[in-house]
């Protein structure tokens, strides 16, 4: 029950408390590129998902079983952008086999998070608090909602202020990052809330 | 400390090589056979995604063209050049494209479709209909306030009288303009098009026309005049079938509502250039 417990704070602070786009600052080029219209943010949001969900089940055992068997610790940021980068390819040839729809869907945000900080920094994040390989797979799992949910209310948003009228010298970039600004400090109100989600 | 950089080094190159080895297993068995000339088309596309072809980019286009469901002539920015070589990659005789144009249906100007309230919100025509469907008593009609004009990429449409119009010379075809317009009152029809029907209301007659004294009634007169049976009335509102038009303009002169026009433009005035405005 305990166990249990544990797993639901940890879902619950990595979707809203420690939200990664919108807390932690990490994954931003996605969250800012492919946010304009709602179905991409979507679709960018599923795959980014996915792919935090298969890094951590990758990365988490290597590290365990591998690196600090080892001693290579400080390795880590190479071995898991290896892993993470290939593991994308893997799964986007897969996808293309057995899911066309889904490839069709998703195969274009793939390519583009082989690289994302937003996975790398949930594979390293994990090691770095100490959870077991189940922490682990929720706590991705609940970053990459928490990614997801970050890029539907920006595109929301974002649909917004193209309706508006927002003075030429804000136009494009400015009112976007002040925009992002914006939801970022409303989810500092998220702070403090998962303390007491048992209490 | 030699043994600490040795071994670090086994492991990132057994890494590496585990993976770049499942990569390789992934690329033989999961290989997926795909249409070469599908390949081929998609390599000779623009890759631009414009969508002016009908199809969801150039990959939607590429993949119906392989299965024989599109013809190569439908690309607009690659025009003949491209059509060309699509030609030859599937061994067809190409059609030289008809140039088509972007036309405006409607004909509510200032003082045949009055407004029916005074708007002065954003001025582009989205936010406008987003208010009731936009100020003008005609609920299809052209709100005037020129998202087309902006989106434009050859300065070929102005607004005259509260109506949008397209110059038939400037215009390229691209049909951005069509994707802007919240009315979805612009079409292409080719450039030689003598007959046109400027209305795009879908109401009964009697609404229409109170509504608009330019408005299309349904009354079917051109539908019965048409020697070709080139124009119907569908949904309330006349349509013509280019392909079998001849430009005769029968059915302008008996239509009773002024909707179905010989010429292209209202007559400017003298002197009078919007486009260089």
């Amino acid at each position: 029950m305990e166990e249990f417990k544990t797993l639901i704070v940890i879902l619950m602070s990595s979707v809203l408390v420690n939200n990664y786009v919108l807390n932690r600052f990490l994954g931003i080029c996605p969250f800012l590129g492919v946010s304009k219209k709602i179905n991409q943010a979507v679709g960018m949001g599923v795959s980014v998902t996915l792919v935090m969900l298969v890094a951590t089940l990758a990365t988490w055992p290597i590290n365990e079983f591998v690196l600090e068997r080892f001693g290579l610790e400080y390795l880590q940021t190479i071995v898991f952008i290896l892993i993470i980068a290939s593991l994308v390819q893997i799964l986007e040839i897969v996808l293309k086999k057995f899911s066309p729809s889904l490839h069709q869907g998703l195969g274009v945000y793939l390519p583009l998070i082989t690289t994302n900080c937003a996975v790398l920094g949930v594979c390293i994040n994990n090691i770095n608090d100490g959870y077991t390989f189940l922490q682990s797979v929720v706590s991705s799992l609940g970053c990459g909602l928490g990614f997801l949910l970050a890029m539907i209310l920006f595109s929301g948003i974002r649909s917004r202020i193209d309706e508006t009228e927002v003075p030429v010298f804000f136009r494009g970039v400015a009112i976007t990052l002040i925009a992002a600004s914006f939801i970022s400090l409303a989810f500092m109100g998220f702070a403090g809330i998962v303390d007491n989600l048992f209490a | 400390m030699l043994i600490d950089i040795l071994t670090a080094l086994a492991v990132v190159v057994a890494v590496g090589l585990v993976f770049g080895i499942l990569l390789a297993l992934a690329v033989r068995f999961f290989y997926v056979e795909e249409d070469q000339t599908e390949v081929k088309i998609r390599e000779a596309l623009p890759g631009i995604n414009c969508g002016a072809c009908g199809f969801s980019g150039c990959a939607g286009y590429a993949k119906a063209m392989a299965k024989g469901e599109a013809k190569p002539n439908l690309c607009i920015p690659g025009a003949e050049g491209v059509a060309a070589v699509l030609g030859d990659i599937l061994g067809v005789e190409v059609e030289t494209p008809k140039d088509m144009i972007a036309f405006v249906h409607c004909n509510g100007t200032c003082e045949a479709c009055p407004s029916m309230a005074r708007y002065s919100g954003i001025a582009t025509c989205r936010a406008g209909s987003m208010i009731y469907g936009g100020p003008k008593s005609c609920k299809y009609g052209c709100l005037g306030c020129g998202d087309c004009q902006s989106v434009c990429v050859a300065n070929a449409i102005c607004i005259e009288n509260g109506v949008a119009i397209v110059n038939t010379e400037r215009c390229v075809g691209c049909g951005l303009c069509i994707k802007e317009c919240p009315k979805k009152l612009i079409s292409m029809i080719p450039q030689e098009a003598a007959t046109v029907v400027y209305c795009a209301n879908k109401d009964k007659g009697a609404d229409a026309r109170k509504a608009c004294k330019h408005a299309c009634i349904g009354c079917k007169k051109c539908e019965l005049t048409c020697p070709e049976k080139a124009i119907a009335v569908k949904n309330n509102c006349a349509v013509i079938d280019y392909e079998k038009c001849n430009g005769c303009g029968q059915c302008a002169e008996a239509c009773p509502t002024e909707c179905i026009k010989k010429v292209f433009f209202p007559d400017i005035p003298e002197g009078f250039d919007p486009f260089n405005k």
